[in-house]
């Protein structure tokens, strides 16, 4: 479990940890949009350049970056055969039976790719930067808008927050859950797919009953503390826009307008 | 002035044959604090809920400072009484401490600017403040139990119930508890009232409301109740290692005071007598 660390939190102080959530999430949104314009050498390097700088400007070492990568290392590879063989026209290099290695397919694999690592990593800033409640308050800040609609962001936010208060209480009872379980013989390691399958639905039944019993519990006492509706709520979390959020938005705004320039007008 | 008036209250879960609430009445003055103690299933946590609304009643009346409890009334009578809950984890809403104490003030549409300063100041009377920006993961359940009851006095009730609140606690937690709501009656001029099974939170208490079955048995000081020695067992609450020893003494003959003595009393009363047979 300690080994994944994609959508993982590490604190810290950099010029990437100070933003606001709301800009972290816009400009992640905008680079993986733009990802898809770029076509050529240079439209990628400017995309690569601009992460490079991001994971530069975040303080936190490009291995561990890496290492994020990693159990994603299988679908990737999948990702890009695919594409080799399955890519058909232009120059055929190698061909054996129905698999064709073909100049286009080694060019749409090398571009996939670049875009996997590219959105993989963007999102992996995001997530390596910012508190998960963070992302939280800066999605429901964003979604604010809707309100206009009715929709209930409030209520959303909410059940977000508490969603992610209440990860690491039910991972320490589902820890409590397999030891004693594990006190009485079971193995979890031990069998094939099907074995195994097996002794995760012991863990699961008590698991929820416990979930239910305590969503019942934290109701009552959100209820006891005056809790009516989402909607009419003050908030005494605040996201603060400051100057470094816009110096952000604008190198990004800045760079990523070159490459769809690049694309449409030379 | 009676705070807590109860008159006549019934309460029968729908899946029970049996009331868990059979024509209850008693009084609580301003600025006492009462410990309502009793078996496991004998209603004093239905009273509780009873008390703040989270149920209704089937019939009876709860009258809290002057204002009957009714469907209109509950979200005023919320204002008036907090709740601290049995299990710490599952009462505490916020991502941190801070958050946690806010969100009471936050359902009361309470401006931001205040909000800091409440927050601030409802910590440093539990005792919690270098603690403000940590979660819940990485505090203790006593520590939990502190941040509700900051919750609480942030939104400045006049009855605090504890409903059950230290059980889950281990015994310095629950220490440490007890001195923070003895300091903070004081200092709010609160009225208390605690469910419990545990001793010291019962002698803590000015008065005992001893329940069974769903209807009241008995009401008296701690100390009256205390004499009762094997009844306390009957009656739900675990007997003080204090009494057990007096009990013990007085088997051997030994003349021991009649009157409730505190671990801490005993002990002084050991060193000052002879123990003469």
């Amino acid at each position: 479990m300690n080994k994944v660390m994609f959508g993982r939190f590490i604190p810290g102080h950099s010029w990437v940890h100070r933003l606001d959530p709301r800009a972290k999430l816009v400009l992640s949104f905008l680079y993986i949009a733009v990802v898809f314009f770029a076509n050529d050498f240079w439209t990628y390097l400017i995309m690569t350049v601009l992460l490079l700088a991001s994971v530069v400007a975040s303080a936190i070492p490009l291995r561990v970056y890496i290492r994020g990568l990693m159990p994603l290392f299988w679908l990737m590879i999948f990702t890009v055969l695919i594409q080799v063989f399955f890519g058909a026209g232009g120059h055929v290099y190698w061909q054996w039976g129905w698999l064709v290695v073909s100049q286009n397919g080694l060019n749409s694999a090398g571009l996939i790719l670049m875009r996997f690592v590219l959105i993989i990593l963007i999102s992996t800033i995001l997530t390596f930067t910012t508190e998960p409640l963070e992302i939280a308050d800066g999605i429901e800040s964003l979604l604010s808008p809707l309100r206009k609609f009715h929709f209930p962001v409030a209520t959303l936010a909410l059940m977000l927050s508490l969603a992610l208060r209440f990860v690491p209480t039910l991972m320490d009872e589902a820890e409590k859950i397999m030891n004693a379980q594990r006190s009485r013989g079971v193995d979890f390691g031990a069998g094939g797919l099907r074995q195994r399958i097996k002794t995760i639905v012991p863990i699961l039944i008590p698991l929820f009953v416990n979930a239910f019993n305590r969503a019942i519990e934290i109701s009552t006492a959100m209820e006891a503390r005056g809790y009516q509706d989402g909607e009419n709520r003050t908030k005494y979390r605040q996201l603060k826009w400051h100057r470094l959020d816009t110096v952000s938005l604008v190198i990004y705004v800045v760079s990523l307008s070159a490459v769809i320039g690049l694309r449409y007008f030379s | 002035m009676a705070i807590i008036q109860v008159e006549h209250l019934n309460y029968q879960y729908s899946n029970s044959d049996t009331k868990a609430i059979d024509d209850v009445s008693f009084e609580i003055q301003a600025g006492d604090w009462v410990a309502i103690v009793g078996h496991n299933g004998s209603g004093k946590s239905t009273l509780a809920k009873l008390l703040i609304g989270l149920m209704a009643a089937d019939s009876g009346k709860i009258t809290i400072d002057g204002q009957e409890l009714t469907p209109d009334s509950v979200w005023q009578i919320r204002e008036k009484v907090g709740m601290v809950f049995q299990n710490p984890d599952n009462q505490f809403v916020g991502a941190t401490v801070a958050d946690d104490v806010a969100f009471g003030m936050e359902n009361r549409g309470v401006d931001r600017d205040t909000m800091v300063v409440k927050v601030d100041r409802a910590l440093k009377q539990v005792g919690m403040s270098a603690y403000k920006d940590r979660e819940p993961a990485n505090l203790s359940g006593g520590q939990k139990q502190r941040v509700a009851l900051a919750g609480i006095i942030a939104i400045a009730p006049k009855i605090l119930i504890l409903d059950e609140a230290t059980s889950m606690l281990d015994p310095r937690g629950r220490q440490e508890i007890l001195a923070v709501i003895q300091q903070l009656k004081t200092d709010l001029n609160l009225t208390v009232l605690s469910i419990t099974h545990d001793i010291d939170e019962a002698a803590n208490a000015d008065r005992l409301v001893v329940i069974d079955d769903g209807r009241f048995v008995e009401e008296a000081t701690p100390d009256n109740i205390f004499n009762h020695g094997q009844q306390l067992i009957d009656m739900g609450l675990d007997v003080p290692l204090s009494e057990k020893l007096k009990d013990a003494l007085q088997k051997r003959h030994v003349a021991v005071p009649q009157s409730y003595l505190d671990e801490r009393g005993l002990i002084d009363w050991l060193r000052t007598s002879r123990l003469n047979k």
